[in-house]
């Protein structure tokens, strides 16, 4: 029984129709076949259907460090708004907590530096918006990159991940990515990571869209949900040194008088209380931005990913990289509705899975980075490839059947446990039947400019993982994720250790800039009732709520 | 669009027919802090019980994957209330010692397989555990491993056993002491350190742009070898 509409069973049959043929080029070799895109051919499709081109996609910002530039609309949004605290009305007074180094985000970039700076003597706070380890990092799927096998090196995956990032990312930071992946896999080794392994004991590695050689690693497809359980694990081990406060979100960052980063306000959303802990080095790994919804688009993201450290490292001054780009993974669930934008792996593809169009063909090299292949699932649909679903939206097939036929029987529940039992939950076999996909929101590929251990541009702030900017250009490649957070969660932990030695506050801690930043917003004429971080992104049904509460303001952030 | 009464801790409300426990719970004007986390399955944040009418068996489900029923009486479980132990792993051994010391009361497993029929993860639950109790670490940490620590297990457990931690140990065990391991691993971080990357990764990182782009849409794709 198919799990799709009746109306859909035409298409489908043509995909069943088109898959021998399929197969035998698979078999052969797709590459032989079909050609990726040359150079012209990715800014034709990227700039006509990247939805980072979409007409208001992007404005000039008109306020702090990075004033004049475009960004994305919808960060220009939580940049351009007031802060939660309000300076005139906030005391500092004396710290709740001091540590040697307060990591704000407790997901796997978080983890990692805490276990490294405690490796170097660091007493650490971490002080998290939701549990420890919820966070983007829990959700990667499809693996890691390291270039681990003989046909493979550091540098053949430097000039990969370059080239997806078309060029623009800091030649400094991909070259601390690629050279430590392997130290970084084996770290993970030595914590229990269960990495897939062939008989001999080799790591298992499939390919990734814009990768020349097959260099992911992965753990089935829960490599993010394995990754970041043994690294909470380990934080946990290690009460003498790590202290961690969920539940408690940092808002602002706090400075001393020479205006070094030095600690920041925790807000407790459930009482309302503002804690503050002072600091001698100060790191953001917040993650990313999905939970904006840019462009309207649905997320693949965490609950909390609302970029909050974006927010707060802005007003203290530190500059941003590449905030006018925004990832969308190709397969995002568009059908059931349920499941609408959540992430399909693309490990899928990795394995052979191909996208197709209404009549069952195959219109793009499966294997394109990220940005290329979504904009030519979306030029599919925008021509009348695609497939349209019962509530009006659009999508094409992936084709995932055919790799139980490439790889053998049992393929899809041994290396996708987690796909198998998302679609089976709503009623759909990916053994037997394609899933229906369309691009998703997914990364922010910029972030808050860091050097290659992790230094802002301003002074004992240091920032590591997806709210960092500049490791993957405007475009990231698979796998290239777990490798950042990891690579530069380590690093910041390092670097902390160093400089928390040396650290020596200048006078009282203020909250100077705030005041300055609110003054700066109306100087440049920025009327608005916004206020950030936001937090928790806003899904109840404002019907219900406003008939119970006079007074709701949906720009309030969560708690408040 | 249709709506379907749900109990929300009890209290009725009515919820669009297809909502997930999740947004459900939204729909009726909570703004969640707790209880939920990922939204796509992975976290295990958003554990719930509920009961369906004229049914007694109690169900669990995760908020974010459970679609609601006419009728259902939800709540959930944010936090299972199992102290997580601390240890030291390179401390350890691959075997019976690290629980018979830290979680003894895995042999108090009565075998009622209660935990594995309320896995929203369809764990084998009960057989990890008496693996873990055999002494068959690698089992333990196969079967289990697409927990996602959710802790319904534990709730349930009439033996009180925090399975989802133990879990944890087993899998940490094997995945550093039992799987089998290459020497590649090894030789690629040695010439790593022998600095043998460093001139070509130099190179790259100097060339014009031009070059690059050019060198980058040239280079060989081969995905079939190791």
């Amino acid at each position: 029984m198919s799990g799709y509409p009746e109306y859909m069973y035409e298409s489908l049959r043509k995909v069943d129709e088109t898959r021998p043929k399929r197969l035998e080029m698979a078999k052969k070799g797709l590459i032989n076949f079909l050609k990726p895109m040359t150079a012209e051919e990715r800014d034709e499709v990227l700039s006509k259907y990247h939805p980072d081109y979409m007409p208001d996609a992007r404005r000039k910002i008109r306020i702090g460090p990075n004033k004049g530039e475009e960004l994305l609309s919808d960060v220009v949004d939580i940049l351009e708004a007031h802060s939660i605290i309000d300076p005139d009305k906030f005391e500092i007074g004396e710290p709740d907590y001091e540590t040697d180094v307060l990591i704000i985000g407790g997901g796997g970039a978080g983890c990692m530096a805490a276990i490294w700076a405690s490796n170097e003597g660091a007493k650490v706070i971490i002080s998290t918006k939701l549990r420890l380890g919820d966070a983007n990092s829990m959700m990667s799927q499809g693996g890691m990159q390291a270039s681990v096998n003989e046909s493979d090196s550091p540098a053949i995956h430097y000039l990969d991940v370059i080239g997806g990032g078309h060029f623009d990312n800091k030649p400094e930071l991909v070259r601390a990515l690629v050279t430590d992946a392997p130290f970084i896999t084996k770290f993970l080794e030595e914590l229990g990571v269960m990495w897939d392994r062939d008989e001999n004991g080799n790591l298992k590695t499939a390919a990734g869209g814009g990768t020349s050689r097959r260099r992911m690693l992965s753990c089935k497809d829960y490599t993010g949900a394995e990754i970041m359980r043994v690294l909470r694990d380990e934080v946990k081990n290690r009460p003498e040194l790590i202290t961690y406060l969920e539940y408690h979100p940092a808002v602002e960052l706090i400075l001393d008088e020479d205006n070094n980063v030095s600690g920041a306000i925790l807000f407790d959303m459930e009482t309302g209380e503002y804690l503050v802990v002072k600091a001698k080095v100060t790191i953001i790994a917040t993650g990313g931005f999905g939970r904006l919804h840019i462009k309207g688009f649905p997320t693949t993201n965490h609950y909390g990913a609302t970029a909050d450290g974006l927010v707060m490292a802005y007003r203290a001054g530190a500059k941003l990289l590449y905030m006018d780009s925004a990832q969308y993974h190709p397969t995002g669930a568009i059908y059931p509705q349920q499941i609408y934008g959540f992430l399909i792996t693309e490990k899928i593809r990795g394995y052979g899975g191909q996208p197709l169009n209404k009549d069952g063909e195959l219109f793009v090299y499966p294997l394109e980075p990220r940005d290329v292949e979504a904009s030519s699932f979306i030029r599919a649909c925008a021509t009348g490839q695609g497939i349209r679903t019962p509530d009006g939206k659009w999508g094409i097939w992936l084709d995932s059947p055919i790799i139980e036929l490439i790889h053998g029987e049992g393929t899809i529940e041994k290396a996708f446990p987690a796909m198998f039992r998302q679609f089976r939950r709503f009623g759909i076999d990916i053994r037997k039947e394609p899933m229906l996909v369309y691009p998703t929101l997914h990364y922010q590929n910029g972030g808050i400019e860091i050097d290659e251990h992790c230094h802002s541009t301003i002074p004992y702030l240091l920032v590591a993982g997806e709210a960092s900017g500049g490791v993957h250009g405007r475009n990231r490649l698979m796998g290239n994720s777990v490798l950042d957070y990891n690579v530069f969660g380590a690093r910041a932990g390092i670097e902390s250790a160093k400089l928390f030695r040396q650290r020596e506050f200048k006078g009282r801690l203020h909250i100077e800039h705030i005041r300055n930043y609110e003054k700066e917003l109306k100087e440049n004429g920025i009327e608005t009732k916004r206020r950030s971080p936001i937090l928790l992104p806003e899904y109840r049904n404002l019907k219900t709520i406003e008939k119970h509460r006079k007074d709701f303001d949906p720009f309030l952030p969560a708690g408040l | 669009m249709n709506l379907i009464p749900v109990y929300i801790y009890g209290k009725k409300y009515l919820v669009p027919e297809g909502s997930t426990i999740i947004t459900s719970i939204e729909y009726a004007g909570f703004k969640l802090k707790k209880g939920v986390g990922c939204r796509e399955g992975f976290c295990g944040a958003c554990a719930s019980l509920y009961r369906l009418p004229n049914d007694y068996k109690l169900y669990g489900g995760l908020g974010c994957q459970t679609v609601v029923k006419p009728g259902m009486h939800i709540v959930q479980i944010p936090y299972s209330p199992a102290e997580k132990k601390v240890y030291n792993i390179d401390e350890l051994t691959p075997n019976n010692e690290p629980f018979n010391k830290y979680f003894p009361e895995v042999y108090r497993c009565v075998s009622c397989n209660t935990c594995t029929k309320i896995c929203p993860q369809e764990i084998q639950v009960m057989d990890y555990v008496q693996a873990v109790i055999r002494g068959d670490i690698s089992l333990a940490a196969e079967l289990s491993f697409d927990c996602i620590m959710c802790g319904l297990c534990n709730i349930r457990c009439p033996a009180e056993i925090p399975q989802f931690h133990v879990a944890m140990l087993a899998r940490r065990l094997y995945g550093k002491y039992i799987q089998k391991k290459s020497d590649r691993l090894q030789k690629r971080l040695e010439e790593i350190k022998s600095g043998k990357y460093d001139e070509e990764i130099k190179k790259l990182m100097t060339m014009p742009k031009d070059e690059l782009k050019k060198k980058y849409f040239l280079r060989e794709i081969k995905l079939d070898t190791d």
